[in-house]
């Protein structure tokens, strides 16, 4: 089988966000990038579907020319090529991100056959859009299911299950089709040296996409105010054990 | 006007429905809700609106996320709405996003905060609540989600007139349907309603290493969660994870074992009522959002705390 997982470059954020002068932007200076959880997951599910089955797997990025680092990343998990849709770093929303990801499946389909399955994040972790595999898949006119946290393969369609009040609903989808991710599907593996070694060679195709107008125009990012508490210590080591149960009793959470 | 789709469970509107229908009624005009599938009638009672529309059809017993798009988009046609608000919920994002294509419209999620106009200005969610953006909406009909617990609810209260639909659905409306529903498992706490919620991170050191964390939440009737670090070093399931990609927790109080404080984690912690944080390094992050601190190596604070706890129980 075919699948194609897109994928984001997102920075880690650790700490504390820090925001650039112009408040248009994280400051990323001192941090490093990978893709959205959810996404990394998306990852794992597509090289194990192709392991199980044969077949071709595909990581396709919007992003600045150094997201090549993350396509690479996938790519040394066993992800079999890349495409890049390359960008001078401005913001895509959610429409012009899924219109130029719908552009590049239709350009590789026709030249080497239609994905089975694509699979995207329910959500980047950057800019929570919630949206763009909703929209991809209906371009495309596939059916999409969203949130999913398990998924399995049966005959001519892929049974999906999104979390629901604790329990599961089950959606079943006639492949092809489109599923947006949640973390918490697969455990991802980390990538081997050989692995590592190969992915530099694997085929990466790259294109410049042109980004059409936003309608959903940012003006400024804001860091919540929240307030900056000073934690009251309660003591040291397992000295501080009478002074916790004086505080879980005080708020009745003791007995 | 605007119309608001309200998502009801056991006969009532939904918390985040009614928060919804806060943040619409700072648009100003008259609000209309929509309710879809089974007990949508019943809610459809205490839903504070000019007029409740419930749709009713045969095929809508399960959720059916293409059908309600449908008729999201049908109704708000019909009634020519100037915005159409849903509550930030996971199944309420993906037909308002379904929504949105049909109409050709943008989608803000997650906002907190609008200010009537042309074009509108909101405020929304990114980095799940660590960072905000004040954006402007260039749209015919304005369509956004509203950010779970950002917008103070608008008290239950009987609608204006209720309105009873029958939507046309079309076959390709019911192909993505829930076909079944695979029941909560059964005992124990969950993170999302526990009281008590002790959370390990890095610092707990391997998958056995949590044996004095399950001790001390089970004395205290707590559930057992754990940081993304974690999940990722495979020592817990991810089912056990506190995060913007895990669980969101509120408890009365939240112990923090060994977790630095990255902000993925702290998102999932905004609704801890007071977060008390174990760690041996006094500078961690975690101590810029703790209320109380114990300075310290967990795997000694942690036995000392149940033995306490123990001790005065008698």
């Amino acid at each position: 089988m075919k699948v194609l997982v897109c994928v984001k470059r997102v920075p880690m954020t650790g700490g504390r966000i820090v925001l650039t002068h112009d408040e248009q932007a994280i400051e990323t200076k001192h941090l490093g990038f990978a893709v959205s959880p959810h996404e990394e997951c998306g990852e794992e599910e597509a090289v194990r579907l192709v392991e199980a089955n044969g077949g071709e797997s595909v990581v396709l990025t919007l992003g600045v020319a150094e997201a090549e680092e993350q396509l690479r990343d996938a790519m040394a998990i066993g992800v079999d090529r890349g495409i890049h849709l390359v960008t001078d770093g401005e913001e895509w929303d959610p429409e012009a991100t899924a219109g130029a990801i719908v552009e590049a499946i239709r350009a590789d389909e026709s030249a080497s056959g239609p994905f089975d399955l694509i699979f995207l994040g329910n959500e980047s972790a950057d800019s929570g859009g919630y949206q763009v595999g909703l929209r991809v898949a209906s371009a495309l006119g596939r059916p999409c299911a969203t949130g999913i946290k398990a998924l399995s393969v049966e005959g001519g369609s892929v049974r999906c299950e999104q979390e629901f009040g604790g329990g599961r609903d089950v959606y079943e989808l006639p492949l092809p089709a489109v599923v947006t991710v949640l973390e918490g599907l697969n455990l991802p593996r980390y990538p081997s040296v050989p692995g590592r070694m190969r992915a530099g060679k694997k085929p990466l195709e790259r294109t410049e996409p042109a980004r059409p107008a936003s309608r959903l125009e940012r003006a400024r990012l804001v860091v919540p105010a929240g307030e900056a508490k000073q934690a009251a210590v309660l003591g040291h080591g397992a000295d501080a054990a009478a002074a916790v149960v004086d505080l879980l009793e005080q708020i009745g959470v003791a007995s | 006007m605007n119309l608001v789709l309200v998502e009801h469970t056991e006969g009532a509107p939904t918390d985040v429905s009614l928060q919804a229908l806060a943040l619409a009624a700072g648009l100003g005009g008259e609000t209309h809700a929509l309710l879809i599938g089974p007990g949508a009638v019943e809610a459809a009672a205490t839903v504070p609106v000019a007029v409740a529309h419930v749709a009713e059809h045969p095929s809508l017993q399960a959720f059916a996320p293409d059908a309600w798009a449908s008729i999201i988009c049908t109704l708000a046609e019909r009634l020519g709405a100037s915005a159409v608000i849903a509550p930030g919920s996971g199944p309420a994002t993906d037909a308002m996003a379904r929504a949105a294509v049909r109409l050709g419209e943008p989608l803000a999620a997650n906002v907190t905060a609008i200010t009537p106009g042309s074009p509108l200005l909101l405020t929304r969610v990114r980095w799940g609540g660590s960072l905000l953006e004040e954006a402007r909406l260039h749209s015919g009909r304005a369509l956004l989600t509203v950010a779970p617990h950002s917008v103070a609810a608008l008290a239950p209260a009987a609608p204006g007139s209720v309105e009873t639909l029958t939507p046309e659905l079309a076959d390709a409306d019911l192909v993505v349907q829930v076909r079944d529903r695979v029941a909560p498992p059964a005992g124990g706490v969950s993170l999302a309603d526990a009281k008590v919620v002790v959370t390990g991170g890095r610092g707990v050191g391997s998958a056995e290493g949590f044996a004095p964390v399950e001790e001390l939440a089970a004395l205290l009737g707590g559930a057992v969660g754990c940081s993304r670090a974690v999940t990722m070093s495979g020592w817990r399931p991810h089912t056990d994870q506190v995060g913007q990609t895990g669980n969101k927790i509120a408890p009365d109080i939240y112990i923090a074992c060994g977790v630095s404080g990255a902000t993925q984690h702290i998102a999932g912690t905004k609704g801890a009522k007071r977060i008390l944080a174990v760690n041996t390094d006094p500078e961690a992050p975690i101590m810029s959002v703790a209320d109380y601190a114990v300075i310290g190596d967990l795997h000694e604070v942690l036995p000392a705390v149940s033995a306490e706890l123990r001790r005065r129980r008698g």
